[in-house]
């Protein structure tokens, strides 16, 4: 019994390492999962829904719980992105659209100090409410590892369209329409 | 005359209250540097030390570390705002909590582990080693010295002292 003492405790510690390296990659590893629920048109519901998170420049928190109901098109940027910038007049111009006809754009910060973020949205005069996701809880569950990234939500809560890049005029009224059409909550 | 007078004494006035505030929006003697902390920051999105990393988002949090310093931050005070902005992931140290724990536990959990198994494994082994020589001398009946005949010692004898 003793002569298996130690290969046992090696195997022991072997296995306890390839766990906690399993766990480590998992934890950080890019989940995208969604993206092919999305494809298959099964539409998820969008995770980490009732993370409620605060709105830059004051005014209390916001969840994506608390537009249900509405189109969101929830478009994740950061102010060091430089691709991002040339998407926000159209961004701006579907909220103007959406604005008061069930539908909200919802801008999501990515990896950036609320100074900057702050800075950005005022400089780009951006009237749609920006979430600050600090923590990056809630990009995270969406598979985000990158900036931009656009999601359209329909008013039920599920996650009907997916563009991992720059979003496109096309693009953005083809999904919009899409959410629009989907049963409301 | 006097009206002028009067508006150019007012306009000094009010210079006089708006110097302090404009003197403190950028402080005259910082308390740390950008040098002193970006050995201690990540860019949390390429994974590289902030005094390395080339990408925009390095380049933006160094911005934003300069506009700390520039508010008179201390070292510490910027660490904090830092972590505050883009969480623990920002620091070149994660701190000893949680699944970063491994990181400092682990290694040294090894090697004392590694040390026990040799100290329990050590002894016996050599143990066994001994006790198979000596088993071996003693299924032979025999030992080195003995089966050396005298004219081989001798020989062995004079070899030797030709070496010293």
């Amino acid at each position: 019994m003793r002569r298996f003492m130690v290969p046992g405790l090696a195997t022991f510690v072997a296995i306890a390492l390839i766990a906690v390296l399993a766990y480590g990659i998992n934890t950080q590893g890019e989940n995208t999962s969604i993206d092919s629920q999305v494809a298959h048109g099964h539409d998820p519901l969008a995770p980490s829904a009732n993370d409620a998170l605060d709105l830059l420049g004051g005014g209390g928190k916001a969840s994506l719980a608390s537009y249900r109901g509405k189109v969101v098109v929830m478009n994740i940027f950061a102010s060091w992105c430089t691709t991002c910038v040339g998407e926000l007049p159209l961004l701006e111009n579907t909220q103007r659209r959406l604005d008061g006809h069930g539908g909200i754009v919802l801008g999501v910060t990515y990896q950036d100090n609320s100074y900057d973020a702050g800075q950005f949205v005022a400089a780009h005069h951006l009237t749609y409410p920006v979430i600050q996701d600090i923590n990056g809880n809630l990009v995270r569950s969406f598979g985000t590892d990158a900036v931009p990234e656009t999601f359209v939500i329909d008013g039920t809560g599920h996650v009907t369209a997916i563009l991992r890049g720059p979003v496109s005029g096309r693009w953005l009224s083809r999904s919009v329409r899409q959410a629009m059409a989907a049963p409301r909550a | 005359m006097n009206r002028r007078a009067l508006q150019l004494l007012a306009l000094v006035a009010v210079s006089a209250l708006l110097l302090p505030t404009a003197a403190s929006a950028t402080c005259v003697a910082p308390k740390t540097s950008l040098t002193a902390v970006w050995n201690d920051l990540m860019c949390p999105s390429c994974h590289e030390p902030l005094s390395v990393a080339q990408s925009p988002q390095a380049i933006a949090e160094r911005d934003y570390v300069r506009h700390l310093i520039a508010e008179c931050y201390t070292r510490a005070q910027v660490m904090r705002e830092m972590v505050a902005q883009y969480t623990t992931s920002v620091l070149g140290k994660p701190p000893a909590s949680g699944f970063n724990l491994t990181i400092y536990v682990l290694p040294p959990a090894l090697v004392l582990l590694g040390i026990a198994v040799l100290l329990f494994t050590l002894p016996k082994w050599r143990a066994r080693a001994r006790a198979a020589a000596a088993a071996s001398i003693a299924t032979d009946g025999t030992n080195a010295g003995d089966a050396l005949s005298r004219e081989d010692a001798e020989r062995l004898d004079r070899d030797l002292a030709t070496f010293r």
